[in-house]
C-alpha cells in the first residue's frame, strides 16, 4: 500500500527558506505570487492492505519522528 | 565528576567537549556511543556535544533524539541528573523533548560563525555559578539552525520562571537586532528546564578554554559543573 505523508509548517511559524524562495520567484520575473511556504513530502510503501491499521502507523510515524508537531502540522493520504 | 559525552555518526566536537571537561574536572570523561542502552554508573553529567548527527536530515537533531541512549539520558534528567547540550546537542535535547521548542534555520538563512558575546542571565545554578549575575561573555558560535521557536504560553512561561540561561548581546551587553546573529526569540541564546537540572545552549563554551585560541570565557561553565561535583563528592 502506498501512501503520503505532507509536512507543512504551522501557520505564523517564519520560514526564512519559504521566504527566499519566494524572493527567488520574484527576481525570475514570475508574477502573481504572493507567498511561499515550504514543507516536506514523504512517499511511504507499507507493507499489509488494511487501512485503518496503515493510517495508525502513519500517525506514529508522524508523532513520532516525521514531523515536530511544534512547528508543524502533517496530512496523512493513503493511496 | 563523572560526565558521559555522547557520541552520534555526525557530530564533531565531542573532543573539544572532553577536552573541556577534563580540563576543569581533571577526570576524562566516558565517551558514550549512541546504540548503548545505558549510561555509565554514577553519571553526574552527560553531555550532547555539537555536529551535525546524520548529516542534519529530516530535522536538525530529529534522528538523534530517537537514538537508545536518549531514553537513558531521559531517565537520568527525569530522577535529576545534569544534562547540558551545545549547538546540535541543543537541537537534539529539543526534539527529544528534554527542552521546550525548536532550533530554526536562521532568519537570515546564513551560517554564522564568528565570536558572539552573551549575557548570563542568573548565576544561582549549577551550570553558571562560576560566573558574576549579568556578566557578559565572549564566545564562538557556529550554526546554522540556531533560531530558537516557542509557541508564545511557553515563551511566557520560559520568561517568568527566569529559564533563559544566555542572551545574544553585545560587548556593552546591549541586545538588538544586530547582536541577535539569528533571530532567536527574545534574543534567546540558551534555556534551562523547569528544574534548571538541563541546559541547552547554540554557542561553544568548548571551545573557548585556552587563551591560544582567543578566550577563555567559556571555562566558567565547566568550573561550576566540577565545583558542584567535587563538593558533593
Amino acid at each position: 500500500m502506498k501512501a503520503r505523508v505532507t509536512v507543512t509548517l504551522k501557520n505564523g511559524v517564519l520560514d526564512p527558506q519559504g521566504k527566499a524562495i519566494e524572493g527567488a520567484l520574484k527576481s525570475l520575473a514570475i508574477d502573481g505570487v504572493n507567498s511561499v511556504r515550504q514543507g516536506k513530502v514523504f512517499d511511504i510503501d507499507l507493507a499489509g492492505s488494511d487501512r485503518a491499521s496503515a493510517e495508525a502507523v502513519l500517525k506514529q510515524a508522524c508523532e513520532k519522528l516525521l514531523a515536530n508537531t511544534v512547528i508543524e502540522n502533517y496530512r496523512i493520504e493513503i493511496a | 565528576m563523572k560526565a558521559a559525552v555522547l557520541h552520534f555518526p555526525g557530530i564533531n566536537r565531542e573532543t573539544d567537549m572532553a577536552r573541556a571537561l577534563h580540563q576543569a574536572s581533571g577526570v576524562k570523561p566516558a565517551m558514550i556511543w549512541h546504540s548503548e542502552h545505558e549510561l555509565p554508573a554514577g553519571t553526574d553529567l552527560v553531555v550532547v556535544p555539537g555536529g551535525f548527527s546524520y548529516g542534519d536530515y529530516l530535522r536538525c537533531g530529529a534522528i538523534a533524539a530517537r537514538a537508545n541512549i536518549m531514553d537513558a539520558v531521559r531517565k537520568h534528567a527525569a530522577s535529576g541528573g545534569y544534562v547540558l547540550g551545545v549547538c546540535n546537542g541543543f537541537q537534539i535535547l529539543c526534539e527529544s523533548g528534554l527542552l521546550p521548542g525548536v532550533l530554526m534555520r536562521n532568519e537570515n538563512l546564513k551560517f554564522v560563525c564568528r565570536m558572539q558575546h552573551l549575557r548570563v542571565e542568573r548565576n544561582d545554578t549549577v551550570f553558571a555559578g562560576a560566573y558574576a549575575k549579568q556578566q557578559i561573555i565572549k564566545v564562538c558560535i557556529a550554526h546554522g539552525e540556531g533560531n530558537y521557536v516557542t509557541d508564545a504560553p511557553t515563551l511566557k512561561a520560559i520568561e517568568a520562571e527566569g529559564r533563559v540561561a544566555f542572551r545574544y548581546c553585545d560587548e556593552s551587553g546591549a541586545m538588538s537586532a544586530a547582536s541577535n546573529p539569528n533571530g532567536s526569540a527574545h534574543d534567546i541564546a540558551g534555556v534551562y528546564s523547569p528544574k534548571f537540572n538541563i541546559l541547552g545552549m547554540m554557542p561553544h563554551p568548548e571551545n573557548l578554554i585556552d587563551p591560544l585560541v582567543g578566550g577563555t570565557d567559556g571555562r566558567g561553565l565547566f568550573d561550576s559543573l566540577a565545583g558542584r561535583f567535587q563538593t558533593a563528592a
